[in-house]
């Protein structure tokens, strides 16, 4: 057992039971991170305050929230938004988070696509990344069911319909995915459950590997320059900080941080308050009626973009389409045969790759929306064979890549 | 500048896909109505002075009136009750007592004239279909017809009450309330309304017993309603949010313009009136608007004032990092 002696203070005394002094150096004053950043840096902090802020507001909305069919619509939108005082302002923020954490999700990741952060020793992170991807969207789908509003039943029902599989008839694992033929009770409560609890510990851990995977390849830079981060922080510490090329995570990197989050939360908070409705769609305010399908079925803006590649094709290679954009980006690292882990502005051909890319995903997320007609309908066949095409083209054209 | 370069490239993305997603998806997906401004043009202008009195003498006698509406400010009652008249004639008839108020003086007119054109029926009530409209077209008493509708018209403007007194919700329930059921409850001037049914607000009731004579009572109304209109009219608790103010205003203005063949007929309010009927709506199903816009406001400053310190916290701690 350890000795341990009077304390002098309270810190003392939680400092020998808890060894606060090492891990506030540990994780926060020595945890040197690059100081060649810009504020695409600080996305990640966005992402944690929002997650906080989901979270937050979330445990306010189950306090009232009631997962049953026939009271579900009522609890929320007469409940909460009306009879709790200031649950229109915890739905709102809830609502509005759940959106603009994908579009703080999307510039994080295109961030680290640029600057080839999922590179040399960062693939776990890439990865860890895109999991949380996955269990963002899962959390997303299952809260959208929540209101039992008509686009959540009907979008409860397209999605669930798709692991019939297509050609390949499993009607049975939807119904055992439903509990039911149609979505009802079952299917409210089971995805209730992983709303509230599941998904949001699966969350929380990979939050924590994410994190963690962070910790032995360093954040990378924006010149995707090899930092030897013990030389710099023994500059740093020697007082020399103007010439050290890294920072500490508190208070340096905290401060820029923060700044971006003030920014970021003036564009929230105008944006739960004065323009919601990009975020709680009015079809939604329609309570759920299966005997009525709205003239216009689509997902969330965030999802617009993956269902556009499941929607131009015919059934089967739709589905086959549809997994593979949703496993194609855990293999960027794979894919990406060049050495080089600079920005793309640097890269030849992965240059144009990227902004392909980025435009690419634009259109097939204003495709996924519009009614699939005319030309729509053509465009969102071709924005989809680009997604495939460019990244079957990834692995020859970062192959031959020269070395910068 | 690199950053703000870099910020510059981030916004133009993120709004293109925002309007791509938003206004311009939405362009697509949905017809837009214009709005006429509650003038209802294809309507005849009045060309005669109405005299309120003798169009009392028409309302009650030879227009036949009330024969089938009840106007209760003058004392006179339904002949029939909400459920009865609704099996005989399809719907319940309205009350007259604020039909002058809530009704624009020319569809009024139109109406008595010829109901089913008024009303925008016409595709369901015709020599063809051989189904003639519930209330029956005003003929004449013998003199100038143009002059009796006036007339009538008049009087009911006159036993209205006037615009200013007209309520939210006694717009909401003498254009809308006959057929749409609103089942939130609602607070107006401080004071606490019960749900809303098609035969009126709900009681609050001491016996299990009577509520549920009252509900079989809804029922039976609800039947009526729907098989004279081939559905049942959604309850509009939410409308405020799911369809908005425009479309609901274009929509009472002008139903055929959405949904040709619909059972619903043109509404016929004044501009005013459907503000009124529009305020109802928000009291019901977006009541905390007042208080999103005030807290709105401080949040707003706080954030700013948050962000203006974030700001000037990183510029004193990079100080030395430069």
């Amino acid at each position: 057992m350890a000795h341990f002696t009077k304390a002098t203070s309270l810190h003392d005394w939680l400092n020998q039971r808890l060894g606060i002094d090492t891990l506030n150096r540990v994780l926060a004053t020595e945890y040197w991170i690059p100081k060649n950043i810009n504020f695409l840096w600080a996305m990640g902090m966005i992402l944690a305050i929002t997650f906080g802020l989901l979270l937050i507001s979330g445990i306010f909305l189950l306090m009232y929230y009631q997962p049953n069919i026939d009271l579900a619509f009522d609890s929320v939108n007469y409940t909460i938004m009306q009879e709790v005082g200031y649950g229109w302002l915890w739905r709102h923020v809830h609502g509005v988070a759940a959106s603009v954490v994908f579009l703080i999700i999307y510039i994080h990741m295109f961030t680290g696509i640029y600057y080839g952060s999922y590179k040399k020793g960062r693939e776990m992170i890439w990865i860890s990344g895109m999991l949380l991807f996955v269990a963002f969207s899962a959390e997303a789908f299952s809260g959208y069911m929540l209101p039992w509003g008509q686009m959540s039943y009907w979008a409860g029902m397209v999605i669930t319909n798709l692991f019939s599989m297509g050609g390949l008839h499993l009607d049975g694992l939807v119904e055992w995915i439903r509990g039911d033929y149609v979505p009802a009770q079952a299917f409210l409560n089971r995805f209730f459950m992983l709303h509230v609890l599941l998904i949001p510990l699966a969350i929380i851990g990979l939050i924590g590997l994410h994190f963690g995977a962070l910790r032995i390849p360093h954040v990378n830079n924006q010149d995707g320059e090899e930092i030897d981060f013990d030389a710099e922080a023994k500059k740093y510490l020697a007082g020399d900080k103007a010439n050290s090329k890294v920072i500490r995570f508190m208070n340096d990197f905290l401060a820029k941080d923060m700044m971006v989050v003030g920014i970021f939360l003036i564009l929230f908070f105008y944006l739960v308050f004065y323009h919601y409705d990009f975020a709680m769609d009015p079809v939604n305010f329609d309570p759920a009626n299966g005997l009525k399908t709205p003239t216009h079925i689509y997902p969330e803006w965030y999802f617009l973009w993956s269902y556009e590649i499941l929607r131009p094709f015919s059934t089967n290679v739709g589905l086959i389409a549809f997994a593979f954009a949703q496993v194609i980006f855990f293999l960027l690292p794979f894919l990406d045969r060049s050495p080089n882990a600079v920005p793309a502005s640097r890269r030849g051909l992965f240059k144009y790759w990227f902004w392909a890319m980025l435009i690419d995903m634009i259109i097939l997320t204003a495709m996924g929306k519009v009614p699939p007609e005319g030309i729509f309908s053509a465009i969102g066949f071709y924005a989809a064979i680009t997604f495939i095409g460019l990244w079957i083209a990834l692995p020859f054209i970062t192959k031959f890549e020269k070395k910068v | 500048m690199k950053e703000l370069f870099i910020l510059v490239v981030v916004t133009v993305f993120t709004l293109v896909t925002y309007y791509l997603v938003e206004p311009f998806a939405h362009s697509q997906m949905h017809k837009h109505v214009e709005s006429e401004g509650f003038t209802y043009k294809d309507l005849p202008a009045l060309t005669k002075k109405g005299d309120a009195t003798r169009g009392k003498d028409l309302v009650m006698g030879a227009g036949a009136c009330a024969g089938c509406h009840s106007i209760e400010v003058a004392g006179l009652p339904a002949p029939m009750d909400p459920v009865t008249a609704a099996q005989s004639y399809g719907v319940n008839p309205p009350d007259l007592s604020n039909a002058g108020v809530v009704f624009d003086a020319k569809f009024l007119a139109a109406l008595i004239k010829n109901p089913a054109h008024a009303l925008m029926l016409e595709h369901k009530y015709n020599e063809k279909s051989g189904k003639s409209y519930p209330m029956p077209q005003f003929y004449g008493a013998g003199g100038d017809m143009d002059q009796e509708v006036a007339d009538m018209v008049a009087y009911l403007q006159s036993i209205a009450v006037p615009q200013e007194k007209l309520t939210p919700n006694m717009a909401f329930e003498t254009a809308c309330g006959r057929c749409h059921a609103v089942h939130y409850p609602y607070a107006l001037d401080g004071e606490i309304h019960a749900p809303w049914t098609q035969i009126g607000e709900k009681p609050t009731f001491k016996h299990k017993q009577d509520e549920l004579a009252f509900e079989t009572k809804v029922l039976d109304y609800q039947d009526a309603l729907t098989k004279y209109l081939g559905t049942l009219p959604p309850d509009l608790s939410m409308y405020i949010r799911s369809r908005g103010e425009h479309y609901i205003k274009t929509f009472m203005e002008d139903p055929q313009a959405y949904l040709k063949g619909t059972a619903m007929p043109r509404v016929g309010v004044t501009a005013e009136a459907a503000d009124k009927v529009i305020e109802h709506l928000e009291n019901v199903g977006d009541s905390k608007r007042h208080k999103r816009e005030e807290i709105g406001k401080y949040v707003m400053i706080y954030i700013i004032i948050f962000a203006i310190f974030a700001i000037l916290w990183k510029k004193e701690v990079w100080r030395d990092l430069h």
